[in-house]
């Protein structure tokens, strides 16, 4: 398999950015009650993720090459100013999908993934083309992750449940169990 | 508001003016105390999730981390606390990322130097920490809106809990997982190591049964105080 295509499976599967990686958790567990949120959820992180993957590898070129030590400073910073710049131009031009997409769009900011891709794409030395697959493939990885879940739980809420287990405790043990299942690729071989 | 007297009674030097209508006067151990206890960061609000569960895997990796964590909320709740009358309402969400960023990177760099091990290990997960809810929630929601005391009697509260968390996650993890706490051995050659625990699901899971516990202690409370009454 070549080089891309690999750095996709890997980020897809392999080790998929919420259940293996942990990254973006935070909307793992909050907004994953409906599948509708979800799918949606899953399309504004894949656009962000992608303009955050031009404007890191961008910095890491241009800009940060003398100045190592600012790069999670300057790194969030671009990735606050784009969520807001993606979100007025989605107001503007898509005014349905923004109406969608409600308030997920500026919580991507705080989101880990976000931030968590532009660091792994720095550590790893990604070139440009690498950058935007390793993008592309950790959007369609959340993407599909938030799905499952969601899915699991609409199924969950008309399950008859133990009092305890009715909040978080029981959707951390799905979780688990997910990323057990996710474990699996692991034999398929880890990124180069 | 209650009408105020036109004429201010002579308050003697150093006595705390009570003003009508005010919430009652908070104590710094209750301020401590509640980001332990009652609002945990990650047991009760869950939030921090990501470093949670990314470096949990061993204790050492744990208490770094959460250290780490407790020196920003404290650094962090100081700066903006101070800075509070100063930053302008609409770019205050910016304000503190840099304000945390700064804080993050400073925490990163002095783990680099005295700990090269555990921040290797550690790798992306400590800038990631920016990223943390819990930072921005404790800035937005508490240090802007009190003085430099409460926002640090807070932020150390705060980390406490936060630390004693991943200490609590750790611990398990790294003995289940490698039968060694601190890569001290514990329990003999003879365990058979749960590899399961220290890879991802093990973090899932030791955390989801940690919080089907904690709400085991909460119902049987409830109930009892409900048959008592």
């Amino acid at each position: 398999m070549s080089n891309l295509a690999w750095i996709f499976v890997s980020t897809v599967l392999v080790n998929n950015f919420t259940l293996v990686m942990f990254l973006g958790l935070c909307s793992f567990f909050g907004v994953t009650a409906k599948i509708e949120t979800a799918w949606r959820l899953g399309l504004a992180n894949t656009f962000v993720l992608l303009l955050t993957a031009v404007g890191a590898w961008a910095l890491n070129t241009y800009v940060l090459t003398q100045t190592p030590f600012l790069r999670t400073i300057a790194f969030i910073v671009v990735i606050g100013s784009g969520v807001q710049i993606t979100e007025m131009a989605v107001k503007k031009y898509f005014p349905v999908l923004f109406r969608q997409l409600g308030i997920y769009l500026p919580l991507i900011t705080t989101n880990c993934a976000i931030l968590g891709l532009a660091l792994f794409q720095t550590s790893r030395h990604y070139n440009l083309a690498e950058a935007l697959v390793f993008a592309i493939g950790a959007g369609v990885g959340l993407t599909l992750a938030l799905a499952l879940m969601a899915s699991i739980r609409e199924r969950i809420e008309v399950a008859e449940v133990p009092v305890i287990a009715r909040r978080m405790g029981l959707v951390l043990v799905i979780a688990s169990c997910l990323s057990m299942a996710f474990m699996g690729f692991a034999g398929m071989g880890s990124v180069p | 508001m209650t009408a105020v007297p036109s004429v201010q009674p002579v308050q003697p030097a150093g006595a705390s003016a009570f003003v009508p209508g005010s919430p009652p006067p908070a104590t710094l151990a209750a301020d401590i105390w509640r980001g332990i206890a009652r609002e945990n960061p990650v047991l009760v609000q869950f939030l921090g999730m990501c470093p949670t569960m990314a470096v949990t895997n061993t204790l050492a990796n744990g208490i770094a981390m959460g250290v780490a964590t407790l020196f920003v909320l404290v650094g962090s709740g100081l700066i903006v606390s101070l800075f509070r009358k100063y930053i302008a309402h609409e770019v205050r969400i910016t304000s503190y990322i840099l304000i945390i960023a700064t804080f993050v990177t400073l925490a990163d760099m002095i783990l680099a130097a005295t700990f090269p091990a555990i921040s290797k290990a550690l790798g992306p997960f400590m800038p990631l920490n920016v990223a943390n809810g819990l930072l921005l929630g404790r800035a937005e929601a508490f240090a802007a809106k009190v003085g430099p005391v409460r926002a640090v009697a807070d932020g150390f509260g705060m980390g406490m809990g936060f630390t004693l968390s991943l200490v609590l996650l750790s611990a398990t993890r790294e003995l289940l997982g490698g039968g060694s706490l601190l890569n001290q051995d514990i329990l003999g050659p003879r365990f058979e190591p749960w590899v399961f625990m220290v890879m991802p699901p093990g973090g899932f899971l030791t955390l989801g049964i940690a919080l089907l516990g904690l709400a085991f202690i909460i119902e049987r409370r409830r109930r009892r105080t409900q048959e008592a009454a």
